[in-house]
């Protein structure tokens, strides 16, 4: 009976170690242990696993592949559906996708879908690539506005259909949030990303950095000017969110995106790079996102304690499970039901604290989370050097505000149909511009099925 | 890439370069910015736009040696190129969208202090293009860091140069010069103030007790220059905003000089430290 095996565990860099280093946590499986875990699988008729994963990857005929040795055959399978798969592998919260409704879940640990993913992944990035024919132009247009999540995942889909797919990025690298907001000790970025970019590169897609749209070069021009038939708008939501407390301006309180930025984009953690970073002796972090853990484990590698500060309990942390307890296995303290009410400043104008109010959990709000009230007369200060604002994001007005036709939320994200399309014709978006801050794999999903819907719209 | 198509040191330590960017040329409105990035390992620095021409496809930067980043940029020689350049950022002067009825009954002055001088070329040229009053001051601190003098005669109705020691024009700073250039019956409705923090702090005093409106550039640290990374945040009328994409140009009566002054000087140990390994570039062999 195969699901007698035991999930295969997966080999981690010392907790102790890769608290002072950059380099990947996770080491993945090997073959060995990859067939392995793959011979839990029971190839259900029905997967569940497939209909929960928002690209549609056909995991049981994939993990066959693997069980049979076949990773060429199983790098194809996944390759129909998505495009970045060793970033999937390593970023997805497959707990509440894919794995999630594993039916070996329901009574033991479910099939490692994610660490077979990657394995599958790095193993043909290491060989050669997936190997995948480039398909012959069709003679069709298309610009990709971010070269993120979704503008990677909708540019793959159009260009193996042969449409002649440019992005346009609007920092020096390509790669969005995979590139500037994920640490490398979750998402190496030569090893990893590169490889993915260069596999979108090599189906014929190109991509220009260094073009900020909205600015350097507005939607109608690539439509009017440019012959661009039509445009996916895939710019995410890349404006920091802050609380409105008092002292958010001292020196010393940074964006969760500023800190990140200056240290995966602009890679302030290696001597060699000239981007100044600012941690510090001890940093409170404020937010319980994936976000938060990347910036808490960030700065504890630059050789700070770490305290995040939570509204809500343990429980109630939107980041990954497995992120939580990597970033408490490397020692990061979690103050849990404790708001920030003020930052307080020395006579320099530089964080000595964060003024804080103890909170508890009241009745459920409408997202069903019980919402945290303060209790009154709570008010304590944490010491700190520097704070971290990790407090979500919203989608940058740049494009909204200079493109006629386009209309936007009350919050600021672009009005999308289910398939993608805006309200002006011709231009489709997806990802967190639509959305809100979400997830990598959801971007992917809304960047495919636009994808679909542009190929509809021009054969039309 | 992004080449180096002229340089030429204006002052020992001002340099003035035109880049290859196409895009960036065609573009490129007064009063906004670019962000240079000169190689792999160096920072992203925000540079005031000094000129651009959309049909050279070519932009002009004036950058001043300050840190081991500018450093670097000064270092690059004609037929060089940059790793990247970007823009343009950030909103254009509020002259260049403004009615063109209201924009009839303004009288400019324009005051640019030390490097300052480059980006205010452009809205000079505009407004002489646009047929509207406007005069300039320029001010240093002594004569040998003066730029833009001949170019600026071109594209104003009067030029005022002032020095801090009295080595060229006027022996004064801008707010000085400002309050001389008033008191002979010079009037204006408007002021454009672009120079270093201090000097666009004080030259706003002087403009707001002689009641003319002041504009001021803020050049605040920036890493993206999108709006993503929030290095830039100022306060203007008790309100956060972020310079990169809702200025760099703010009402000058209502901007918290004080704290963007502290703001800027947020990575300073690490600049310093940097300074002292920085390794200079001239002659790197490429």
């Amino acid at each position: 009976m195969p699901n007698k095996i035991p999930r295969v565990p997966v080999r981690e860099q010392d907790p102790l170690v890769r608290a002072k280093n950059f380099e990947e946590v996770c080491y993945g499986y090997n073959a060995e242990e990859a067939q392995l875990e793959a011979s839990r699988c029971l190839h259900c008729k029905n997967p569940r696993c497939v209909g929960a994963c928002p690209v549609s990857i056909k995991i049981p005929e994939f993990i066959g592949k693997v069980l049979a040795g076949d990773f060429r055959g199983a790098a194809g399978v996944i390759a129909e559906d998505s495009s970045l798969p060793a970033v999937c592998g390593r970023v997805c919260p497959q707990e509440s996708q894919c794995e999630g409704s594993c039916i070996l879940g329901i009574k033991g640990e479910p099939v490692a879908i994610g660490k077979l993913e990657r394995f599958v992944a790095d193993w043909s990035h290491a060989n050669g690539g997936s190997g995948a024919a480039v398909p012959a132009p069709n003679g069709h247009k298309v610009a990709v506005v971010g070269s993120g999540p979704a503008g990677l995942a909708c540019a793959s889909d159009l260009a193996k259909w042969g449409y002649s797919v440019t992005i346009f990025e609007a920092l020096h690298k390509a790669g969005g949030v995979l590139e500037y907001g994920i640490p490398e000790f979750r998402l190496p970025k030569e090893k990893v990303l590169a490889k993915e970019l260069e596999e979108v590169k090599r189906l014929g897609v190109k991509i220009e950095t260094n073009v900020i749209i909205g600015r350097t070069v507005t939607i109608d021009e690539l439509m009017d000017k440019e012959g661009f038939e039509a445009v996916f708008i895939g710019s995410g939501a890349g404006l920091p969110k802050f609380m409105g407390i008092p002292g958010e301006n001292l020196n010393g309180v940074f964006s969760a995106n500023e800190f990140l930025t200056r240290n995966n984009l602009m890679k302030a953690f290696r001597e060699d790079y000239l981007t100044p970073i600012h941690a510090g002796k001890k940093v409170c972090v404020v937010g319980g996102g994936n976000v938060a853990m990347d910036a808490a484990r960030t700065a504890l590698r630059l050789g700070a304690e770490v305290h995040v500060v939570y509204r809500r309990t343990e429980v109630e942390l939107p980041a990954r499970v497995e992120e939580v307890h990597h970033a408490k296995e490397e020692g990061i303290v979690f103050d849990m039901l404790t708001n920030p009410v003020e930052v307080l400043g020395d006579e320099k104008g530089w964080v000595r604290a964060l003024k804080c109010v103890r909170m508890q959990l009241g009745e459920p709000d409408e997202s069903g989370r019980r919402s945290p009230v303060a209790i009154p007369g709570s008010e304590f200060e944490i010491p700190t050097e520097t704070v971290i604002m990790a407090l979500g994001t919203s989608p940058n007005p740049l494009i909204s505000k200079t493109t006629a036709g386009l209309d936007v939320t009350r919050r600021g994200c672009l009005v999308a149909d289910e398939t993608g399309a805006t309200t002006r014709r011709g231009v489709f978006a997806g990802g967190d511009a639509v959305t809100g801050a979400a997830t990598v794999i959801l971007a992917m999903g809304a960047g495919r099925t636009a994808a679909k819907a542009i190929d509809e719209y021009i054969k039309k | 890439m992004y080449e180096i198509l002229k340089k030429e040191m204006l002052t020992p330590t001002i340099c003035r370069m035109k880049l290859s960017a196409p895009r960036l040329a065609a573009a490129a409105r007064p009063g906004q910015f670019l962000i240079v990035r000169a190689d792999e390992k160096g920072e992203r620095i925000p540079l005031t736009i000094s000129d651009y021409d959309a049909q050279a496809g070519t932009v002009t930067i004036v950058t001043q040696k300050i840190g081991a980043s500018s450093a670097d940029i000064i270092a690059y020689e004609e037929g060089e190129a940059f790793a990247d350049v970007v823009g343009p950022l950030g909103l254009p002067s509020e002259f260049v969208e403004m009615a063109p009825e209201k924009l009839a009954g303004q009288r400019y002055i324009l005051i640019a202090g030390g490097v300052g001088t480059a980006p205010v070329y452009p809205q000079a040229k505009w407004l002489k293009e646009h047929g509207i009053p406007v005069d300039v001051i320029i001010g240093a601190k002594t004569r040998d860091l003066l730029i833009y003098v001949e170019e600026m005669r071109g594209v104003c109705d009067n030029l005022f140069i002032c020095t801090d020691d009295g080595s060229e024009g006027f022996k004064g700073m801008g707010t000085h010069m400002l309050e001389h250039v008033v008191s002979e019956g010079h009037q204006y409705t408007q002021a454009v103030i672009i120079g270093p923090m201090i000097m666009m702090k004080f030259t706003t005093l002087t403009c707001r007790k002689l009641g003319i409106p002041a504009t001021v550039s803020l050049n605040t640290l920036m890493v993206d220059g999108t709006g993503m990374c929030g290095a830039c945040r100022v306060s203007v009328g008790g309100k956060t905003r972020f310079a990169c994409v809702e200025g760099p140009e703010f009402d000058g009566y209502e901007v918290d000089f004080d704290e963007a002054m502290r703001r800027q000087g947020q990575y300073k140990a690490e600049e310093a430290e940097a300074n002292e390994k920085h390794v200079c570039k001239i002659g790197r062999g490429k």
